[in-house]
């Protein structure tokens, strides 16, 4: 199997604090991967840096077979091809649901006014938002401004997904609707990359599950080894608190 | 005369206000050229700067800060006078049309480029990783995305900013400008009567008075629920 993401030796200092001390990370297409770990275990920073929105220290990334780090890599062209969903939504509150998902596809992919609205509904109908498109994020949930976020980056076919506690800031009653829609991106074969606590989704919809603490992948395996049979101390005293909640 | 007469005689005397009002139409016609011209010039080269101090080149914004601070630091009325008594000494003779309308487009650049810097950097950066993460470049992002979220922020501090500014055009009488205070200060002078100052005390009400009411106008007009 082909790795569409690649990551060796990837080291991110903030600073004084060492975040990533050298994680490799190898993503085969059509994965869906699961990252764990306590916060600050420099999870969501890996995810950063796999789209350069931060610069690791040293270390080497390739993602669709482009090399990251590159200085001759135009990194607006490569994003492209990584959708990132962020904790916080961050809609473009001053546009409307349709508005957020076309200023890439017109900006970026440089499609014409008609094709990108008409790429933008059918992302968001995707998204089972289709009768929200003029609404502006505001008059949104929570749930739907995430499924929104979604379907701003579907809509530019990204080839790799990164998820950075995507149901985190959502009530738990809205949780379900963006994970319905996380099954159903995995089912059409979408790479996907998630830092997430949503254990039950892991077990069910992850092919592996990664664990990190204090900067490094701790263990890595299927989702039912992780959780049920633990190598490590700290991936047992982990899992066993999370599962208190 | 009663108190109540001469009072009315000093300030609303019939007789002189219809004698001075052309020159103070006139003297209107000349501060509207001269706020324009100001509130263009000072809010464009204002979003200039900050856009400008948003591509965070170290030197240059070192810059930007020093002439920023020294042209909020400094009274509007003592730019004007250093420009229309000082440049004449280097070579250059502005007109006191001209020195006014630098001095207060300066002024207005300053403070208006730290209302759009405090803008833009109160917009969360998520927006900015947000657009960025879709490959959306730092000028499109800064465009599209940071600027109309920043620039409503902007839009009441601007707009009294600007009307204290320009307000300041009646500082131009120094330097021999013939704007409303010039025009009914000379014609007091003339007339021995102050009636014409309470002509040009209306002719700046009618000319603010819509402003302010444009500016809230368009505030709420501009505004979204976030």
């Amino acid at each position: 199997m082909t790795s569409i993401v690649k990551a060796y030796g990837v080291h991110k200092h903030f600073g004084h604090l060492h975040v990533l001390k050298g994680v490799d990370l190898e993503v085969a297409e059509r994965e869906l991967v699961f990252v764990i770990g306590p916060s600050g275990s420099g999870k969501s920073t890996l995810l950063r840096c796999l789209n350069r929105l931060e610069q690791p220290s040293s270390g080497s990334i390739e993602v669709a077979g482009i090399d990251m780090l590159s200085p001759k890599t135009d990194i607006n062209h490569a994003r492209q091809h990584i959708g990132m969903v962020f904790q916080s939504f961050n809609l473009y509150p001053h546009m409307t649901a349709l508005g957020n998902v076309m200023l890439a596809l017109r900006k970026v992919a440089g499609k014409g006014k008609v094709e990108a609205e008409q790429l933008a509904h059918a992302a968001l109908a995707r998204v089972g938002l289709a009768d929200r498109a003029h609404h502006r994020p505001a008059e949104l949930s929570g749930g739907q401004q995430q499924r929104v976020a979604i379907a701003r980056s579907i809509a530019l076919e990204p080839r790799v997904m990164l998820f950075d506690e995507p149901t985190s800031a959502l009530d738990p009653e809205l949780v379900g609707s963006v994970l319905a829609v996380m099954r159903d991106l995995r089912e059409s074969g979408m790479t996907m990359i998630v830092v997430s606590h949503e254990m039950s989704f892991a077990k069910n919809a992850a092919d592996r599950v990664i664990f990190m603490d204090d900067g490094l992948i701790v263990e890595q395996g299927p989702p039912a080894a992780i959780f049920d049979t633990p190598a490590h101390d700290r991936t047992r005293a982990f899992i066993g608190q999370i599962q208190q909640h | 005369m009663t108190g109540w007469d001469k009072f009315l005689d000093a300030f609303f005397n019939a007789k002189v206000m219809a004698k001075y009002l052309p020159d103070i139409v006139a003297g209107t016609l000349l501060t509207i050229e001269l706020a324009i011209l100001i509130v263009f010039s000072g809010i464009l080269a204002g979003l200039l700067l900050a856009l400008v101090r948003s591509l965070s080149i170290r030197p240059l914004n070192l810059l930007i800060i020093f002439v920023v601070d020294v042209l909020r630091s400094l009274p509007p009325l003592v730019i004007i006078v250093l420009l229309y008594f000082g440049l004449p000494s280097a070579g250059w003779s502005p007109s006191g049309f001209m020195s006014t309308w630098l001095s207060l487009s300066l002024v207005l650049m300053a403070f208006s480029e730290e209302i759009f810097w405090a803008g833009i950097t109160s917009i969360h950066k998520g927006q900015w990783e947000a657009a960025r993460s879709t490959g959306l470049g730092f000028g499109p992002t800064l465009i599209n995305v940071i600027l109309p979220q920043a620039l409503r922020l902007t839009i009441a501090p601007l707009t009294n900013r600007t009307i204290a500014i320009t307000k300041g055009t009646a500082l131009g009488t120094v330097v021999a400008l013939h704007e409303i205070l010039g025009m009914a200060s000379s014609a007091v002078s003339n007339s021995y009567n102050p009636s014409p100052l309470i002509l040009g005390s209306a002719a700046y009400l009618i000319l603010f008075i819509p402003v302010v009411i444009a500016a809230r106008w368009i505030e709420t007009k501009y505004s979204w629920k976030r």
